[in-house]
């Protein structure tokens, strides 16, 4: 008698999701993120630096750019999530204790959602003339 | 419940530190970094976007020396974790995981995130 070496049945395994039932997930939104971050975090730091010194008339004329505008909310926007994804990973290598390790992940999507809307709000009131 | 002393397999400690261990520490310390930048980058932008003052009073910090060794530091964070981030997507495509090519890819990422910040910064202040 051969011994089961797997439970699952053959459309599980075809799901590829584990007891979690999120498969690879998180690990696919962490590369998509990190690609889409690599133009959009070149052209952040072109903009930064163009407008170093700039005083807030250069920062609206910048940011009051259709496509600088996008940009920039999409920079938000993906940053945050890859932010958000990558401290989810640091918190559960580190914090062991059960209450604090998901009182820390529950912080950790706040802070980065409310991060995110505070400055691509901050971008609109800009882009749509404060 | 008294523990069992069960051998411990070889930890942090035991190993000597090589390039791939502190590239590997160091993309998650300058990701940790990244995260606490995106804080300023966010008072950066709603300064800008409330006025009454607030936006010049940024613009002044970031001006100081103090301003501008925190910027130093966040661009090479920056660049580190984009180039370093960058390996870990060829490893994902299975690139790159003989001794060879890991030391290869390694001290290519140091060298591409220094000269990066390098010119960004002479950019910057020119």
């Amino acid at each position: 008698m051969s011994e089961p070496t797997d439970l699952r049945t053959p459309l599980g395994r075809a799901f590829g999701l584990g007891s979690a039932k999120e498969g690879v997930q998180h690990w696919w939104a962490q590369r998509l993120t990190a690609v889409a971050m690599v133009p959009l975090a070149l052209w952040f730091c072109a903009g930064l630096i163009a407008h170093a010194g700039a005083d807030r008339a250069g920062v609206f004329q910048w940011l009051s750019s259709p496509v600088q505008a996008i940009l920039m909310v999409l920079l938000l926007g993906t940053g945050f999530h890859h932010m958000a994804l990558g401290v989810q990973v640091v918190i559960e290598d580190y914090i062991h204790t059960e209450w604090a390790k998901i009182g820390a992940l529950i912080l950790n999507r706040f802070i980065a959602y409310g991060l995110a809307v505070a400055g691509i709000f901050a971008v609109m009131r800009i882009a749509l003339g404060a | 419940m008294t523990p069992v002393e069960r051998p411990l397999s070889p930890h942090l400690q035991i190993y000597k530190p090589q390039l791939t261990t502190i590239l590997s520490i160091a993309h998650r310390a300058c990701g940790l970094a990244l995260a606490v930048g995106s804080l300023f980058l966010v008072w950066w932008l709603v300064a800008a976007a409330s006025g009454g003052g607030a936006f010049e009073a940024a613009q002044a910090f970031w001006g100081s020396w103090l301003g501008l060794l925190m910027l130093f530091g966040w661009t090479y964070a920056l660049f580190f974790h984009l180039c370093n981030g960058i390996r870990h997507l060829a490893w994902d495509t299975g690139w790159g995981f003989e001794l060879k090519e890991t030391y290869a890819s390694g001290w290519t990422v140091v060298g591409a995130s220094a000269v990066l910040t390098v010119i960004a910064f002479i950019w910057g202040i020119a």
